[in-house]
């Protein structure tokens, strides 16, 4: 399948293009410092221990540029937007930017985990050196101190500290272990369990990165890793380590001097920094502008839709936005899929009561609906996301909504509808098969209602073959069922008050696919799916098995939506 | 922050402690360190802490994700009673172990991430959490069959309301039966 391959290939060029970039850093960088001659005598003490930490170290420099620029939403989506000439491809990934962002923090926490424990290393080497522990040559390095003509190599100074205490009293020291753990209360916080359990402590502590970046901007001004600096006349190390009493007495052989490297990491982070400072501004730009309820609906089963008006907003099927709203929480921004389609002059959220936020919300509407207006002043994010225009290219589509998932498909099926009513020419598809896989409709009762008004739309105009949809509830008991066995002569189903019946249990994939495939057998058929990845891997089997080889019989395309 | 379950995240700050101070005890033992006894002790608490935090507990509210092959851990971890269950024991013992951690470099990571993870855990304490093990559900979600099914029928099977049994004088070849009179419409 060329769009599927095409896709996964770019997300994949992404990665491979990005490996090749860190191993080529660190192996160049491990070299400079493990070969090159003004590190002789640093290597001396400190052995490939200081290569270990410096190649890390500029990996690290490379990733935590890249860390901050996945998540610049709205500048994504104005480059999003102007690469709107140059395919899909292209912009699909730049959606997959959190895969990214997570992919990139997983090597900055390898990465620091090789640094730290090569410059642990670094310091206990650096103190016994200092002790006298190891050769003369050693011992004479180390002595050296910045005083007069001599500048020191070893920054540990005194007889008297530990490894501990240099740590401690060391700008890199101090800076390397709060930034460090900065990064470890990040990475605790950021597992799935509690990201998706527990959004604002993910969120809260995930701004410790500007503790991180602060940390990391200033770690390396103390300058403690030493290279051998050009003196007149050369001090060759090669041909004065055996002769550590001539130094400074004889002309091949001066006082070595030592300096410290200029700290760089600056340099790769500030650019995203402000590229990021810049994005923070944005939101709060756009979360000023004012947005304004043309519609508050109650729907039931505790779900609230909020139609709003913004100025110059603009959206695409699929897309989601976020939203806040400074009575529940000051700092708070959820994300909400987008439930109406672009041809309205508003766009509307259905929310469901889940957590502490949106049950705040949902109570708060109880009050008079003037004080809710006013007092409930929402700031809206985006859009962003996956724009599925896929969608319309495909003369048949499969679409497939599982439980919480069927919410983007609102916004699509309204759009399809509104495309084909007004004959948009950008509108391919002829057919739409429709499955719903949830639980209990309970939730979605305002779906089950716009597909009604879907139906009785295409009815009134002689179109009822447009959309077929089955809906199949996995979560029905005993009392389901009889209800359904004393009602079973009636037209419409009595779950959903919609034509077409219910069916219990998960769909036989087999028969879908040769039905479709039965009442389409020249077609281009493109699969959508928003739900959990088990079924992904399911439909796309599916796919490819049901495609025939022949290319004048139906093929099925699958296409996996992150919403 | 109202529903928050402190102990969820300071379990995951716990783990990652004691993989901190678990490594930092191999480099300063491998790598010979000055005191590397406290390194020696680091493995040790290291091992001791990740036992202990492996096994998740059961959420109040939600559904539990368990860690592959916890079962074991959280049958070990169940048997202490009180002494696991409660999380003020929690915190101060990692508030104990983490002490050691601060003497020597290698291992003061771990010292300081135990120290904050102790630190959530009063936290959670403090709110009355507990820890509950995950264990598996029950198999006989299902009601039992009774032993009833085993004899015969009792009744006749249910049977669609009499107007419906009754032949229909406009669909005389549906019917189950050949009626020896003529069949009329019921006129009153």
């Amino acid at each position: 399948d060329p769009a599927v391959w095409v896709m996964t290939s770019s997300w994949l060029d992404l990665q491979v293009v990005w490996m090749a970039i860190n191993i080529f850093l660190f192996l160049w960088f491990y070299f400079f410092y493990d070969l090159g001659d003004q590190f002789f005598y640093t290597r001396h003490i400190l052995g490939s221990a200081l290569a270990w930490a410096r190649a890390p170290a500029a990996v690290l420099n490379f990733n935590c540029l890249l860390i901050l620029l996945p998540v610049c939403r709205n500048l994504l989506s104005l480059i999003r937007g102007s690469f709107m000439c140059c395919g899909r491809t292209m912009r699909k990934q730049l959606d997959k930017n959190i895969s990214f962002h997570k992919l990139v923090a997983y090597m900055i926490g390898l990465m620091t985990a090789v640094h730290t424990i090569a410059h642990f290393l670094n310091v206990e080497w650096y103190y016994n050196s200092r002790l006298g522990k190891y050769d003369d040559l050693s011992m004479a390095l180390s002595s050296l101190d910045d005083s007069g003509n001599t500048t020191f190599l070893n920054p540990i100074r005194s007889t008297t500290t530990t490894p501990t205490l240099l740590v401690f009293t060391s700008v890199a020291g101090i800076t390397g272990v709060i930034i460090t753990l900065s990064l470890i209360l990040i990475i605790t916080s950021s597992m799935e369990v509690i990201r998706r359990s527990y959004f604002e402590v993910f969120w809260f502590t995930h701004h410790l990165f500007i503790v991180f970046f602060a940390g990391l901007v200033i770690h390396g001004a103390g300058r403690i890793v030493r290279s051998q600096t050009t003196t007149n006349p050369l001090h060759n190390a090669t041909f004065c380590k055996d002769r550590i009493d001539d130094w400074g007495k004889i002309q091949e052989c001066p006082v070595p001097q030592f300096a410290g490297g200029f700290p760089q990491t600056w340099m790769w982070v500030i650019g995203p920094m402000i590229l990021y400072v810049c994005e923070r501004l944005l939101r709060f730009i756009r979360y000023m502008q004012t947005v304004k309820y043309r519609k508050i609906v109650i729907r039931p089963s505790k779900v609230l839709e909020l139609q709003l008006v913004k100025n110059g907003f603009k959206m695409d099927v699929g897309q989601y936005v976020f939203l806040n709203c400074p009575a529940i929480s000051q700092l708070e921004w959820h994300p909400f899929t987008m439930t109406s389609a672009p041809e309205e002059d508003f766009f509307s959220v259905h929310i469901r009561s889940v957590g502490d936020w949106t049950q705040k919300l949902i109570m708060d509407k109880d009050k008079a609906m003037q004080d809710f207006c006013d007092k409930l002043k929402m700031g809206v994010d985006g859009p962003f996301g996956t724009a599925s225009e896929d969608v319309f290219d495909y003369e048949v589509a499969m679409l497939v909504g599982a439980g919480i998932g069927v919410t983007p498909f609102a916004s699509i099926l309204k759009s399809i509808w509104y495309k084909f009513k007004d004959s948009n020419p950008k509108l391919r598809t002829r057919k739409i098969y429709f499955y719903w896989l949830c639980r209990e409709t309970h939730a979605f009762e305002w779906f089950a209602d716009l597909l009604q008004l879907l139906e009785r739309e295409m009815e009134e105009r002689g179109m009822g073959s447009f959309l077929t949809y089955k809906l199949y509830l996995t979560g029905w008991d005993q009392s389901h069922a009889n209800h359904v066995m004393v009602h079973a002569d009636a037209d419409t189903d009595v779950v959903t008050g919609l034509k077409q019946k219910t069916n219990y249990g998960r769909p036989n994939w087999d028969k879908e696919f040769e039905q479709v495939r039965k009442e389409n057998p020249t077609s281009v058929v493109g699969t959508f799916l928003c739900g959990p990845a088990v079924l992904a891997t399911v439909l796309s089997k599916k796919c490819v098995k049901y495609t025939d080889v022949d290319p004048r019989k139906t093929k099925f395309y699958f296409n996996k939506e992150n919403f | 922050m109202g529903k928050i379950e402190w102990a969820m995240w300071a379990n995951e700050q716990a783990l990652a402690a004691g993989l901190i101070l678990l490594t930092g005890g191999i480099v300063g033992v491998a790598g010979q360190f000055r005191d590397w006894e406290f390194a020696a002790y680091a493995i040790a608490a290291g091992v001791f802490v990740c036992l202990l935090e492996y096994p998740r507990g059961k959420r109040n509210k939600g559904t539990s994700v368990e860690r592959t092959g916890q079962y074991c851990f959280t049958v070990c971890v169940k048997s202490f009673g009180p002494l696991t269950r409660n999380y003020y024991v929690r915190a101060f013992l990692h508030a104990a172990i983490c002490v050691p951690g601060g003497f020597i470099l290698a291992t003061v990571l771990g010292c300081v991430c135990l120290g904050i993870a102790s630190l959530i855990y009063l936290a959670a304490a403090i709110r009355g959490e507990q820890w509950e093990p995950i264990l598996p559900r029950k198999e006989s979600a299902r009601k039992p069959v009774g032993e009833s099914i085993k004899l015969p029928p009792q009744n006749p099977p249910p049977r669609p309301p009499a107007e419906m049994r009754r032949k229909r004088a406009e669909d005389l070849e549906a019917a189950a039966y050949v009626n020896p009179i003529a069949v009329t419409a019921n006129d009153d």
